[in-house]
C-alpha cells in the first residue's frame, strides 16, 4: 500500500518535471530554431524573459525524482542507472552544457562567442530531454530488467528512440503554448501568431509520433500497448487527447492563459497513462513495485517527508507563480544596482 | 605495502576514474555550497537594516548581493542536479543497497532545496515591484530552508561514516530500518554543527574579503566599510565558535571512528603518550618522516592526559584501513584546517580589539590584507574538512559494511574516463564563465559609481545572464513587457 502511494508519488514528480522542466527545454528548441541573430532576436529576448523567474524552480524537480527513486524503490534506481548508463550519462551532460551555454551566452562579448554559447544551451536542450525520453522508453519497454548491463540494445531500440522524440516534440509543444501566452501577456501581438503557429506545428508532430509510438509499442511492448488501449490507461490517454485538442483551440483566442493548464494536462494525463498502463510493474514484467520498494520504515517516512514539503512548498510555489504571472517579478536593472554617485569619502 | 598493491591491483579498473570524477564534481559544488547557505542570510541582515534604518548604501549592498546570489545559485543547481545523476551513474550498488536506509536525508534535502529555490526566485525578482517590508518578510524563511537542507546532507553523509539503524539478514542485505537512528547518527551532531558553522563562517569572510581588495586599492568610503563590517562580523563572532565545535567533531572522530582519527593524526600503533606531528610523511613501515614532533601532544588532544590510548593504523587489517599515502593526504589536510582555523581566531581577535577600544576598524594595512586572504583561506579550509572526512574514511564507501570498490558502476573505466574529460572541460568553463560575470558585475557597479551616467555606453552584449539587465535592452528589445520600460531612478 505504501509502496503504490511512493510509485505514484514518484510518476507525481516525473510529471511535474516533464511539465515544468518541460516548458524550459521546449524554450531553449525555439531559441534553437528562431533563425539568424536578426531575425531570431524578438523570440530569443522573449524566450529569455519568460524563463528567467521560473526556470530554477522547474529544473529542481529532476532532483527529486531521483531522490525519490533511491530512497523509494533503490532496486529500481540501480537497475536503471546500471542499465542505461550511456544515456543517463549524456542527459547528466547536457544539462551541464545547457546551463553553461546560458550562463556564457550573455556576457560575452563577440557575436561568434554568442552565437556558439547560445548554439550550446540550445543543442542541450534539445539533447537532454531526447535522451530522458529514451530511458523513460528503456523502461517502458522492459529491457532495463535487473542485473541488465549498460549495453546500447537496451536504450537504442525503436521504443526508446520514440520516446526520445516525443519528449521533445512535447517539450517544444509545452514551450510554443507558455510562449504565446507570454507574449500575450507582454503585449507583443505578433510573436503570439508566431508562437502559436508553431504550438500547432509541434502539437501535429507529437501527435504522429504518439500514434507511431503506439503502433511500435504494439509489436515490442505488449504490456504496456494493452494497458494503454484498454480501461484506465486508455481512459487516460482520451483524456490526455481532449486537453491537447482543448489547447490548440485555446491559443488561438484570446484566452491563450488557459491553454498553458490544458497544455500541462495534456502531458501530465499521457504520463498518467504510462504510469496506469505500467501497473504493477516499474519494469515491465520483470520489478513489481513491491518488489522493488524499499524498507516500510522509509517508504512511510518518505510519504511524512512529503507530506510535510507539500505544506511547506505548496504555498511558496504558488506564491512563486501568482506573483510571476502578475508581473510582479522582475530582474533588476542595472539602473537599481548601480545606485549612482556613491556616497563617499567616510572614514 | 605490497598488500596494498594487491589490493590495488584487485580494485576494479572503472574505481579510479569513477573516484576522480565524484571527487572532482563534489569539490567544484562544495565551493558553491558556503554562499548558496550562507549568502542569503547575510544579504537579509544587510536588507533588514537598510530598510529598518533607511539606509540607501545598505539598500545597494543587499541588492548587488542579491544580484551574485542568482548566478551562484543557477550553477549550484547545475553542478547540484550532476552530483544526483553520479550517484547512479558512478555508485549505483550503494544506492541499490543502502538507498532506502540513508536516502531519506536525501529526501528531506531536495524539498528544502526547492523551497530555497522558490523563494530565491521571488526574492530576486521581488526587487522592483513587491513592497519593501513584504519583500523582506517573503524571503526570511530562507535561511531556515538553507539549515533544512543542510540537516538532510549532511544526515546522509554522517550515516556512511557511522552506519545504524538496520540489521543485516542472512544475505547481508539490510532490514528492520529504524529511520529515527538512521537519520540520527553518532556523527550526525558534530558534522552538522561544524558544517553549518563552517558555512557561515565561510561566506562571512568570502563576502567581507572583496571590499577588504576594495579597501586596499583605496576605495574608502561608507559603501566598502559597510559591505565589510557586516559579512566581517558574522564570521568574526562565528569564529571561535567553530574552534570548539572543531576540537568537539575531532573528539568524537576519535571515539567514533579511531581508524580515520588514527589517518588524521599518523598514529600507527596503538599506544598512550602518542606524539603529534604537524604534517610529515607516513611511510609503509609505519615511520614518519618530515614535519614537527611534539611528543604526548596528540593522545593529550584526545583524551586531556598524556595517558589516553589512541588507537592506531594497525589496529584493523591493512585492507580495512587508509593506505599510507590516503592516511598522509588526511593528515594534510586535517593540519592545513586547523591551522587556518587558529589563524582566523587571531583575524577575529584582531578586530574584535580594535572594536572594543575605538568602536571601529583597524587601521593597519596588513589587517585588510589578512581579511582579503580569510576568504581564500577559509575556502581552502572547507575543501580541506571533506577531504579529510571523505578520503579518512577509506576503503569504505559505507563505513565497515560497503566498500567503495564493492559500490563502483560495472560501466567500463574508458567510458568513464571520457565523461570525466568533458566534465572538467564543461565545468572548467562554466565556473570561469560564474567568475566572469561576477567580475564584469562588480567592474560594471564600480564604473557606474564613478560616472552617473553609468559609464561604459548601453551594449547589449554585456548584459549578465540572471541578474540586473540594462534598462536600455528591455525598452528597445521589444519583446519586454511595457510595464518595464519604467524611469531608471524608479526602484520599486
Amino acid at each position: 500500500m505504501t509502496a503504490t502511494v511512493a510509485a505514484w508519488i514518484l510518476l507525481l514528480a516525473t510529471a511535474a518535471y516533464a511539465c515544468g522542466g518541460g516548458v524550459d527545454y521546449g524554450a531553449g528548441f525555439w531559441d534553437l530554431t528562431a533563425g539568424g541573430t536578426r531575425r531570431g532576436r524578438r523570440p530569443r529576448d522573449l524566450i529569455d524573459h519568460a524563463m528567467e523567474p521560473v526556470w530554477e524552480v522547474n529544473n529542481v524537480w529532476l532532483i527529486f525524482v531521483l531522490v525519490l527513486m533511491w530512497t523509494g524503490f533503490p532496486v529500481f534506481f540501480e537497475a536503471v542507472f546500471s542499465a542505461m548508463w550511456l544515456p543517463l550519462a549524456l542527459a547528466a551532460v547536457g544539462l551541464v552544457l545547457r546551463g553553461a551555454g546560458f550562463a556564457l551566452r550573455k556576457p560575452s562579448r563577440r557575436l561568434a562567442q554568442r552565437r556558439f554559447f547560445g548554439a550550446v544551451f540550445a543543442v542541450a536542450s534539445l539533447l537532454t530531454p531526447f535522451f530522458l525520453g529514451a530511458a523513460v522508453g528503456g523502461v517502458a519497454s522492459g529491457r532495463a530488467a535487473p542485473g541488465t548491463p549498460a549495453t546500447a540494445h537496451v536504450w537504442a531500440g525503436t521504443t526508446s528512440v520514440v520516446a526520445g522524440l516525443l519528449a521533445v516534440a512535447a517539450t517544444a509543444f509545452l514551450g510554443a503554448v507558455f510562449l504565446t501566452a507570454d507574449a500575450h501577456r507582454f503585449d507583443a501581438p505578433d510573436m503570439v501568431v508566431y508562437f502559436r503557429r508553431r504550438a500547432w506545428c509541434s502539437l501535429a508532430v507529437v501527435a504522429v509520433l504518439a500514434l507511431i509510438g503506439l503502433a511500435e509499442t504494439r509489436d515490442h511492448t505488449s504490456y504496456v500497448y494493452d494497458r494503454l488501449t484498454h480501461g484506465l490507461g486508455l481512459l487516460l490517454v482520451v483524456l490526455a487527447a481532449v486537453a491537447a485538442a482543448a489547447t490548440a483551440w485555446l491559443v488561438a483566442g484570446r484566452a491563450a492563459g488557459w491553454a498553458r493548464f490544458t497544455s500541462v494536462a495534456a502531458v501530465a494525463l499521457v504520463i498518467a497513462g504510462w504510469g496506469a498502463a505500467q501497473r504493477p510493474y516499474l519494469v515491465p514484467t520483470s520489478l513489481t513495485v513491491q518488489q522493488a520498494a524499499g524498507a516500510p520504515a522509509s517508504l512511510h517516512w518518505l510519504l511524512i517527508v512529503t507530506g510535510v514539503a507539500v505544506v511547506l512548498v505548496g504555498p511558496a510555489l504558488v506564491v512563486l507563480y501568482r506573483l510571476d504571472t502578475r508581473g510582479l517579478l522582475e530582474a533588476q536593472t542595472d539602473a537599481d544596482v548601480q545606485g549612482g554617485a556613491r556616497p563617499s569619502g567616510e572614514s | 605495502m605490497n598488500k596494498a598493491l594487491t589490493l590495488l591491483a584487485d580494485a576494479p579498473a572503472q574505481m579510479l576514474p569513477a573516484r576522480e570524477l565524484m571527487a572532482f564534481t563534489l569539490a567544484t559544488h562544495i565551493i558553491l555550497v558556503p554562499l548558496g547557505v550562507a549568502l542569503p542570510f547575510i544579504t537579509l541582515v544587510m536588507h533588514h537594516r537598510a530598510l529598518r534604518r533607511k539606509d540607501p548604501v545598505a539598500l545597494l549592498l543587499a541588492r548587488r548581493w542579491s544580484a551574485v546570489m542568482a548566478v551562484q545559485f543557477a550553477v549550484g543547481i547545475v553542478t547540484g542536479t550532476v552530483l544526483s545523476f553520479e550517484f547512479g551513474l558512478l555508485w549505483p550498488k550503494m544506492m541499490g543497497t543502502w538507498g532506502d536506509v540513508f536516502g531519506l536525508g536525501f529526501g528531506v534535502e531536495a524539498w528544502a532545496f526547492f523551497l530555497e529555490a522558490v523563494l530565491i526566485a521571488v526574492y530576486l525578482y521581488g526587487w522592483r515591484r513587491l513592497r519593501p517590508w513584504p519583500h523582506f518578510w517573503l524571503a526570511t524563511p530562507l535561511p531556515f530552508a538553507a539549515l533544512l537542507g543542510a540537516f538532510g546532507i549532511i544526515g546522509a553523509n554522517a550515516w556512511m561514516n557511522t552506519p545504524q539503524g538496520f540489521r543485516l539478514d542472512s544475505q547481508g542485505r539490510p532490514t528492520d530500518v529504524d529511520i529515527r537512528s538512521a537519520v540520527f547518527t553518532p556523527m550526525f551532531g558534530p558534522q552538522y554543527w561544524h558544517f553549518v558553522v563552517a558555512m557561515f563562517l565561510t561566506a562571512g569572510y568570502v563576502v567581507a574579503g572583496v571590499y577588504a581588495v576594495g579597501w586596499l586599492r583605496g576605495r574608502r568610503d561608507r559603501y566598502h566599510r559597510l559591505g565589510f563590517c557586516v559579512p566581517f562580523t558574522v564570521a568574526a563572532i562565528l569564529t571561535p565558535v567553530q574552534f570548539f565545535l572543531g576540537d568537539n567533531i575531532t573528539r568524537q572522530v576519535y571515539q567514533k571512528q579511531p581508524v580515520k582519527f588514527a589517518a588524521a593524526e599518523l598514529v600507527w600503533k596503538t599506544d598512550t603518550h602518542v606524539p603529534e606531528y604537524l604534517f610529515g610523511r607516513l611511510h609503509p613501515d609505519g615511520s614518519v618522516t618530515g614535519g614537527i614532533k611534539v611528543p604526548q601532544l596528540d593522545s593529550i588532544l584526545a583524551g586531556g592526559s598524556p595517558g589516553t590510548k589512541v588507537n592506531g593504523l594497525t589496529s584493523v587489517p591493512a585492507a580495512d584501513r587508509p593506505t599510507p599515502t590516503q592516511a598522509t593526504i588526511v593528515h594534510w589536510t586535517f593540519d592545513i584546517m586547523a591551522g587556518i582555523g587558529s589563524v582566523l581566531i587571531l583575524l577575529a581577535l584582531w578586530y574584535g580589539w580594535c572594536w572594543f577600544r575605538r568602536r571601529d576598524l583597524p587601521r593597519s594595512v596588513w589587517f585588510f590584507r589578512c581579511a582579503a586572504l580569510a576568504g581564500v583561506a577559509s575556502v581552502v579550509t572547507v575543501e580541506c574538512g571533506w577531504i579529510t572526512t571523505e578520503v579518512g574514511r577509506q576503503p569504505w564507501i559505507v563505513y565497515q559494511h560497503m566498500r567503495v570498490s564493492d559500490a563502483v558502476t560495472s560501466t567500463p573505466a574508458t567510458s568513464l574516463w571520457i565523461m570525466f574529460g568533458i566534465v572538467v572541460v564543461v565545468y572548467v568553463l562554466m565556473f570561469g564563465a560564474f567568475l566572469g560575470v561576477v567580475l564584469r558585475m562588480s567592474r560594471r557597479w564600480r564604473v557606474a559609481g564613478t560616472e552617473p551616467d553609468g559609464g561604459d555606453g548601453h551594449d547589449p552584449e554585456l548584459d549578465t545572464p540572471y541578474g540586473p539587465r540594462r534598462e536600455t535592452v528591455e525598452a528597445t528589445g521589444g519583446a519586454g513587457p511595457p510595464e518595464s520600460r519604467s524611469e531608471p531612478g524608479d526602484t520599486r
